[in-house]
């Protein structure tokens, strides 16, 4: 017993150290608060060496803290608490906070190149005028096959996942409104349907489906994909562009007919203080080479045109994460739906995952 | 002497009053309001009514049996042949060590067992069976989740044998019952207290188990842990969650009331 109680506060007491001398040398490194800019992003999704060039040109320092989904920033947001200065919410989600008082407005007259932003991008109907967003990623929802097993021409078209030879083969992002809206895209309906009867009826098609689903995952498709689990996923362009990256045999599709247009954007909310250090961010981060290089790195789409032009041919003119136009007019962007709206399709949701046949 | 013992219990007391009973009755609070916070009965009368919910919680109860069962029925033999075993107190070290690894971690590696070029489908492979779909299956989920449990089970049952006096066994022996009835007439009803303790430490923390359904289960199992998840992460109603997990912490204090001890005691007393 003693010798227990002596390695437990042993330990205790070296974490102590450990942490004590790393909350030093943090503190060394930021002269004050007042020059650290909050940054509330997701996992992995700029480029470290940016934050650093960020803060050699304009001293401010960039802290970064993570979420994995736009509910629980919303959450941890509503609750204050910390002060995060800049948050990168999905389209749906500014509307919710809008509607929620959680976001202060853009002074304009402080943004410096939001006219690099491809105006296709810009006075979207979640946020007119761009009054409180800058865009800062996008992409799509798509299908990602393996060419080892399965033929390009086989899953162009969303209809063809129901296709009985695919038995057994297709994994599903775990994401209500992305698995019953592309079963609503497939009849034509709207992603954002309010029709009770459209949404039963996607339901079933879902139900039909399921002989075809291997598995319903979140971020583990990506390893099971590139380990050859599974031939077939349905998946965001950004986690299958990291797919493409580790296996050559793996390809991208936006079927033609539509699917989910998603976007992430930089926004300021409530609980901001670091008005100046935040709009340095931004109109930073609106400057084409960095947008390009913050491209590069993440992989996914960038809205701004001229970072865009600086991307290696190769990646500008790729159809799979840059979409033709014909594609771009079909898809449709996810509205933010009432509480009880977002229940139905949860729980058809729901029921679709516990359908068993 | 008194004023002592009292200031030793205010440790115990606030540490219970904060981490115990103020979540559980923040818990019931959440569950009588609607996703617009009106008061409400709502809640619970979807749940009774709805068949979604309440197949969820048969399949949940269902698998959580089968856990249980499982695990019962391999540690059992286990917990019994260590107690006759020369190094117990090693072995005990080796089957508690697996419990100071993450569940994650584990799943993860379950994960690399099971995949398609996984260790299991290349000895399949190699003895001419071919690789066969593992992971996302019943059995998988079986699996995995009884091995996560098995250690919860195996240290109630090994303390009650431990506890055993040899001089019944003797004693049965000399009576002259045979092996097997002293197994079932005395060894068994006699750490039956274990296996009671086992059963509650495995069976609850089952009913909600949700990693492994999506890690190992593939989200082709569904307990009740996965609708909790989804109302708070994704609808955000709160007060749906809450009424599931009250629904669970009554299931809780059934289960234990079925494998309490205060019953038998009850009954003893009425003999």
């Amino acid at each position: 017993m003693k010798k227990l109680v002596a390695a437990i506060t042993t330990i205790l007491v070296f974490c102590g150290l450990l942490a004590f001398t790393s909350d030093r040398l943090a503190k060394s490194q930021v002269k004050s608060q007042s020059n650290t800019l909050t940054l509330y992003n997701w996992g992995d999704y700029i480029d470290p060496a940016l934050l650093k060039k960020f803060q050699k040109e304009t001293g401010y320092h960039v802290s970064v803290e993570t979420f994995d989904s736009n509910e629980a920033m919303y959450t941890k947001i509503k609750q204050g608490g910390t002060s995060y200065d800049l948050a990168v919410p999905s389209d749906y989600m500014i509307q919710k906070m809008k509607a929620a008082h959680l976001l202060v407005p853009l002074d304009k007259s402080k943004l410096h190149g939001m006219n690099n932003i491809s105006p296709q991008f810009r006075n979207l109907e979640f946020d007119r005028h761009n009054q409180y967003s800058v865009p800062y990623f996008w992409g799509t929802l798509g299908i990602i096959y393996n060419d080892k097993t399965v033929k390009a021409s086989q899953v162009q078209h969303w209809k063809q996942l129901w296709n009985p030879r695919f038995k057994d083969s297709i994994m599903l992002v775990d994401s209500a409104r992305d698995v019953m809206g592309f079963a609503l895209i497939r009849d034509g309906d709207s992603v954002n349907t309010k029709n009770i009867k459209q949404l039963n009826a996607a339901k079933k098609r879902l139900d039909s489906l399921t002989p075809n689903v291997k598995a319903i995952v979140a971020d583990e498709i990506k390893m099971y994909m590139i380990e050859n689990e599974a031939p077939i996923a349905v998946d965001w362009s950004g986690e299958a562009s990291e797919m493409l990256s580790q296996n050559s045999h793996l390809h991208y599709v936006v079927p033609s007919e539509g699917s989910n247009l998603w976007f992430d954007n930089l926004v300021i909310p409530k609980t901001a203080k670091h008005y100046k250090a935040i709009y340095a961010f931004l109109n930073f981060m609106l400057k084409p080479e960095n947008a390009a290089q913050n491209a590069e790195y993440v992989g996914y789409a960038t809205p701004n045109e001229q970072a865009k032009a600086l991307l290696p041919a190769s990646v500008r003119n790729d159809k799979q994460f840059y979409p033709d136009a014909e594609t771009m007019k079909h898809l449709q962007i996810y509205n933010n739906l009432s509480p009880e709206l977002i229940g139905t399709y949860n729980e058809l949701y729901l029921e679709f995952k516990m359908y068993r046949n | 002497m008194k004023r002592k013992q009292v200031l030793f219990e205010m440790p115990y007391f606030f540490w219970l009053a904060f981490f115990v009973i103020a979540p559980i009755l923040l818990i019931a609070y959440q569950s009588f309001f609607n996703i617009r916070g009106q008061f409400t009965l709502g809640n619970y009368a979807t749940y009774f009514t709805s068949a979604t919910y309440l197949r969820m919680t048969l399949n949940s109860v269902w698998y959580a049996f089968l856990i249980t069962l499982f695990t019962l029925l391999i540690s059992y033999p286990t917990a019994y042949f260590l107690h006759y075993t020369k190094h117990k107190q090693l072995w005990l070290l080796l089957i508690i060590l697996p419990t100071w690894i993450n569940l994650l971690l584990k799943a993860y590696a379950f994960i690399g067992i099971f995949s398609q070029d996984g260790s299991v489908n290349q000895f399949l492979t190699f003895i001419g069976i071919g690789p066969q779909q593992i992971l996302f299956t019943d059995a998988s989920f079986l699996f995995v989740a009884t091995y996560i449990q098995i250690p919860f089970m195996i240290l109630p049952i090994f303390n009650a044998i431990e506890d055993l006096q040899p001089s019944y066994i003797n004693a049965s022996r000399d009576l002259g019952a045979n092996n097997w009835q002293t197994f079932t007439r005395i060894i068994f009803p006699m750490t039956m207290s274990g296996v009671k303790a086992g059963v509650q430490a495995v069976f609850i923390p089952s009913l909600s188990l949700f990693m492994l359904t999506r890690l190992i289960g593939g989200n082709r199992v569904i307990t009740l842990g996965t609708a909790i998840e989804e109302h708070f992460l994704v609808t955000m109603n709160w007060g749906m969650g809450s009424t599931i997990g009250v629904v669970l912490i009554i299931a809780m204090f059934i289960i234990m009331s079925l494998t309490g001890e205060h019953k038998k005691k009850g009954r003893k007393h009425n003999d």
